[in-house]
């Protein structure tokens, strides 16, 4: 089957102000050519930690950022050469959910103006028959009737979260971008935010990149997943078989690091040495191998390509066949 | 042997221009030396608000209006001021979730942590900075002469949170607080700076209050844990008795809403009676919202009652 979503060598990096002395700009390459897919009706976790350049990618996706080099093709046609105006009937394809639900609420707007914009933008609904839609999304989200005129300050954050999934909800769209959805969540509250995502992609047929940092949420809700690592992927992967038997150093510590809800299974953790290395300057080679238990002559030199390392598995690692090793008893 | 920290009916109360919010409604717990006490909840618990009455730093328009903190038989609330200034960041010290604001953004890290030793220990100022640089590698800071120099800013959050451990443990307390100590932090820092936390703990016989809402954490880290839901402990139990035999339904609801590693399930289970509206509000009892079953005395609150040694529920179910 033909995929939604598909990109290819995606790159996008910034430039870091010059001192107040002058001196070298530096390039800080937060995606650094990456490819994927997305099939329809899915999701990709995408995972990593802060600065591994998730969110970039989230965001160039949508081209709310611009990507300098690669392209991205939703349904066959690359999306990068459309015009600001041309992109526009696309946007409804594609929505956003954001991590904060107290920033990304406008605090002026009633919920029935906030949830309602997208379709008066995109002239889908107007007058009562608008009013009448968005009665229904918010009822599709588990929002009351009477919350229509009132104000994002009168929500607790699970229900502004909620508002964000109506509002993105409104147009229809085939692809969801989620970047961290439910990390500043509560715990039930949580629960009940990944349940609406999971009955709505159902009901609607969406399409989701899930970017998030909480592995066991990102297991929960994901078909396959993604590890980055300072700007590239390094494994790619069913979710199933990613869990059960990561191939990439990393997504095997990642997992190692995870405190388990089980005092009997409190184990000697194996633990990740030092710190993620600084994205202005990624070391020379495989960019993991300084933090690496793997690591020969060959990490130090030569990046490794992201390959199948069988039945669909992708990792970019030279020495994949052997992780596992270290991977913590359960 | 009487208790580290003895803590009995506290009860802090916000006295807000929209009215009273009982944020701890009459907290009993204890902590032994070298022991660990998670206590766990989720936002608006009152479970900061708790280490922050235990060290009186409370600030109006909240005020601890009942209770007794006894600290090695010594009631906390009596003290005058100057000698709580003596306890606090010396025999009780604290590290917050968030590194960055506990720090300050213009003095170097080395100062810093020398002003602790200067103030608590009378160290002269040579003597603070050697003791600064032996915290400095004892929290497992490379370098740390080179360190001592740098501000804030130029250190990683991992290093930050290090560099606020390194301040806490400087006096040698016997009581260590930490609010959401890795809760900034990314998962393999994280695991770092836990197993830092518990391998000091060990060295030093210091008994730790962890304040957390990560139930992994918890089970890795605890000796024993007090779930808190509106004010209230709802259960307080030895870890290993707490995972085992969750009694209380909102431990219940708590250990079954979250997704684990290796156990792929269709649905997360839902805390009853919290879908959907504004149950959570602040103020609101977790108790008034519960169906019949579980609290068929709407008006009265259940006691903490001892359901096996040293495993207590509150409760009206059986």
């Amino acid at each position: 089957m033909e995929p939604l979503l598909e990109v290819r060598d995606l790159a996008k990096s910034f430039f870091s102000a010059p001192g107040p002395l002058g001196g070298q700009r530096q390039i800080l390459k937060a995606v650094d050519g990456i490819s994927f897919t997305l099939r329809r009706g899915e999701t990709l976790g995408l995972v990593g930690e802060s600065g591994c350049g998730k969110s970039t990618t989230g965001k160039t996706l949508l081209r709310l950022l611009e990507p300098d080099a690669g392209a991205v093709l939703f349904r066959g046609e690359n999306i990068l050469q459309r015009s600001a105006r041309t992109m526009r009937p696309l946007r409804r394809e594609m929505q956003m959910i954001f991590q904060d639900p107290y920033a990304s609420l406008n605090p002026r707007q009633r919920i029935g103006d906030i949830v309602g914009e997208p379709l008066r933008i995109h002239r889908l609904a107007k007058g009562r028959a608008l009013r009448q839609e968005v009665l229904r999304l918010l009822g599709t989200v588990g929002l009351n009737k009477e919350h229509i005129d009132r104000y994002p300050h009168e929500f607790s954050g699970g229900q502004r979260q909620r508002i964000g999934i109506a509002r993105a909800l409104a147009v229809r769209p085939s692809l969801i971008v989620a970047d961290e959805p439910v990390s500043a969540l509560d715990l039930s509250i949580q629960a009940q935010v990944v349940n609406l995502l999971q009955d709505v992609q159902e009901q609607f047929e969406l399409t989701y990149l899930f970017i998030a940092h909480d592995l066991s949420v990102v297991e929960h809700i994901s078909d396959r997943v993604a590890v980055m690592y300072l700007g590239r992927i390094v494994e790619l992967a069913d979710a199933t078989d990613l869990y059960r038997a990561p191939r990439h150093p990393y997504s095997e510590a990642l997992l190692n690091a995870v405190p388990l809800p089980d005092p009997e299974r409190r184990r000697a953790r194996r633990l990740l040495q030092g710190e993620p290395p600084s994205p202005l300057t990624p070391p020379r080679g495989c960019h993991f191998h300084p933090r690496c238990p793997y690591a020969r002559d060959l990490c130090r030199e030569q990046y490794p390509v992201l390959a199948d390392q069988g039945a669909g598995h992708l990792a970019a690692c030279h020495f994949s066949a052997e992780v596992g090793r270290f991977r913590n008893p359960s | 042997m009487s208790p580290l920290l003895d803590v009995r009916n506290l009860m802090t109360y916000f006295f807000t221009a929209a009215g009273l919010v009982k944020a701890v409604r009459g907290l009993e717990f204890t902590i032994d030396r070298g022991e660990t006490l998670a206590l766990v909840g989720e936002s608006g618990c009152g479970k900061s608000v708790t280490a922050l009455s235990l060290l009186r730093l409370v600030q109006p328009p909240g005020r601890v209006v009942e209770g007794e903190l006894l600290f090695q038989g010594e009631n906390l609330r009596r003290l005058p001021p100057n000698e709580m200034r003596r306890i606090r960041g010396n025999r009780i010290s604290m590290v917050f979730q968030e590194p960055m604001t506990a720090l300050n953004p213009v003095l170097t890290i080395g100062e810093q942590i020398a002003e602790v030793l200067r103030l608590h220990r009378a160290a002269s100022r040579k003597e603070a900075l050697t003791g600064a640089a032996d915290l400095l590698q004892q929290v497992g800071i490379s370098d740390p002469h080179l360190r001592l120099r740098e501000y804030p800013h130029q250190l990683s959050g991992g290093m930050r949170q290090r560099v606020v451990i390194a301040m806490a443990l400087a006096c040698d307390p016997d009581l260590l607080i930490a609010d959401e100590p890795t809760t900034a932090l990314d998962v393999t820092i994280q695991a770092q700076i836990m197993d830092l936390l518990e391998q000091l703990k060990d060295q030093r016989r210091m008994a730790t209050l962890l304040i957390t809402h990560d139930l992994g954490i918890v089970a890795e880290t605890a000796d024993k844990v007090a779930i808190m839901n509106s004010g209230l402990i709802m259960e307080y139990a030895p870890t290993a008795s707490l995972f085992r035999q969750p009694t209380h339904p909102y431990t219940q609801g708590l250990l079954a809403c979250i997704p684990r590693l290796g156990e792929k399930r269709h649905r997360l289970p839902v805390i009853a009676d919290r879908a959907a509206t504004g149950r959570q509000a602040k103020g609101q009892s977790f108790l008034d919202g519960l169906s019949a079953p579980f609290a068929p005395v709407r008006n009265k609150l259940p006691p903490l009652v001892e359901i096996e040694p040293n495993h207590f529920v509150r409760c009206w179910r059986d």
